[in-house]
């Protein structure tokens, strides 16, 4: 059989719209990765130095610096008092973040997110159905037990286990000993609990979800009407909660969630072409603000 | 969190918000725990010039590599898992691939963070210093005139000079660090030629002796 790897919340919509459409920004987000990860990796792999450095910081083509936001939140209450630089990165990153969704980055740029969505994938396709109950709030509080860590230590403390920045790091620069995190990471949300990682635990995902909370472009289940209730959205997606309000609720369509990552797999499982992209302050009569 | 849409009463509240904080420390603590036991190793970590003092340097280095990619001479590289010094902070091993000391200090000149002294001459650079460890088989000590260490040194006359000396009875010219001019690159320990090397560059807090304790001898 062809079809065999195909997921079963797309099913649906590979039969009604075709398989590409139903696959439509699952590979834009795809090739998205690759070639973010791609870019850094050509220089040290290819001598092709079009971008520097790692996610942590980087130096596109030589004319800006760019760096992570939350690296450098962990360095300030690691006490420590950056060049202007390293602000400016960040605050830029921020804006984009702002605009494009908060965790665009987990969707769209994080490598781990491949990592999980093939556990995901595997979890479907094998029948493990174990799923401990997580608090998705767990990653809030480790959020802020690695700003209460780095400022006991004076370090930047979520860098020395973060299997995000392992893993891109790892990529560009060679990873050691730490392929054994990724593979925790990997069991974890393969046999442990649906989505533990991305959506319970991981503190880089909870500080864009809190960045995505005012993020310009937003899910918006447009045509709520047209929904057919076959549940297809709330399998693919990694946060169903973020549908419920827009999907089934009075007010906005918008999806407004922080937690929304713009995966896009809404879209793509729909039979029935509910949901698009849009951006708040649109997306319809019915919305509350 | 706590004030979350459904109903809660003040005392739910409180024990949320409680609950939460208790988390988050019981997290933050473990965490620091952790980081505390890893950085142990690295009090032997050769940072590249410029570098802030250790512990500063630990909450300003955010391990993006733009550093070890500036170098033109693959001296530096960003700690791997398992690896001594903190994952993913630059550092370098002296024996392998010592700092050629560029007069234009590429790998500070990249550091976005102020990790690195953007603005560091090299001739004040300080990843270390040599120090003679081995002198047991430091073939100067055994009375031939090796002195590899003196004439491959880059601050050549400054850093390293063979003084004269007395071992088991015999006249031997002796390797000696002047660690005021020293920078600790490393080009001594890359070029000795006993198995390890006799000479090594170690952080300056462990190869220095530091100033004495009680006043005997000191001019004032």
């Amino acid at each position: 059989m062809i079809g065999w790897w195909i997921s079963d919340s797309r099913k649906l919509a590979v039969a009604s719209r075709g398989l590409l459409p139903a696959h439509k920004w699952w590979l834009l987000r795809r090739l998205c990765q690759v070639s973010v990860l791609g870019l850094f990796m050509l220089g040290p792999m290819a001598g092709i130095w079009l971008v520097r450095g790692n996610f942590a910081a980087s130096d596109i083509g030589g004319v800006v610096t760019l760096a992570d936001p939350y690296v450098l939140l962990q360095s300030l209450a690691g006490g420590a008092v950056p060049i202007a630089t390293m602000v400016v990165g960040a605050l830029l990153i921020l804006l984009l973040y702002l605009v494009v969704g908060g965790r665009a980055y987990c969707g769209w740029v994080c490598p781990v997110n491949i990592v999980t969505d093939t556990a995901h994938w595997l979890r479907e396709k094998t029948g493990l159905t174990r799923d401990r109950k997580l608090d998705r709030r767990s990653r809030l509080v480790i959020l802020g037990a690695t700003l209460v860590a780095s400022g006991l230590t004076g370090t930047i403390a979520w860098e020395f286990v973060n299997p995000v920045s392992l893993l891109q790091r790892g990529l560009i620069s060679g990873i050691g000993f730490g392929w054994t995190i990724i593979l925790a990471v990997f069991l974890l949300d393969l046999v442990v609990a649906r989505r533990a990682w991305c959506s319970h635990l991981c503190p880089v995902g909870a500080f864009y979800g809190l960045v995505g909370r005012a993020s310009v472009i937003r899910v918006s289940a447009a045509r709520r009407d047209a929904c057919t209730d076959c549940g297809a959205c709330f399998n693919i997606c990694p946060e169903p909660h973020v549908i419920v309000p827009a999907l089934k609720g009075e007010g906005s369509p918008l999806v407004l969630s922080g937690d929304c990552q713009n995966c896009g797999g809404c879209i793509d499982s729909c039979p029935v072409k509910v949901f698009n992209l849009s951006t708040r302050g649109r997306g319809g009569a019915g919305q509350a603000h | 969190m706590a004030s979350g849409k459904r109903k809660m009463s003040r005392r739910t509240a409180i024990a949320e918000v409680a609950r939460t904080a208790g988390a988050v420390c019981l997290g933050g603590l473990s965490l620091a725990a952790l980081v505390r036991s890893a950085d142990q190793a690295d009090a032997r970590a050769l940072r590249p010039p410029g570098a802030q003092p250790e512990p500063d340097f630990l909450s300003a280095c955010v391990r993006c590599g733009l550093c070890v990619q500036a170098c033109p001479y693959g001296t530096l590289s960003l700690a791997e898992w398992g690896q001594e010094p903190a994952v993913g902070t630059p550092f370098f091993t002296p024996r392998e691939v010592p700092c050629y000391m560029c007069r234009d200090v590429p790998c500070a000149r990249a550091c976005p963070t102020g990790a690195l002294d953007r603005d560091i001459a090299i001739s004040d650079a300080d990843m270390g210093v040599a120090v003679l460890v081995g002198h047991e088989d430091c073939l100067n000590y055994k009375g031939m005139n090796c002195s590899i260490c003196v004439r491959v040194c880059p601050i050549r006359g400054d850093a390293i000079t063979l003084e004269e000396g007395e071992f088991n009875g015999r006249k031997i010219m002796v390797p000696t660090v002047h660690s005021a001019h020293c920078t600790g690159c490393g080009t001594c320990e890359k070029h000795c030629v006993t198995g390890h090397a006799s000479i090594r560059v170690l952080p300056r807090d462990l190869g220095l002796g530091g100033d004495g304790r009680n006043r005997a001898g000191r001019a004032t």
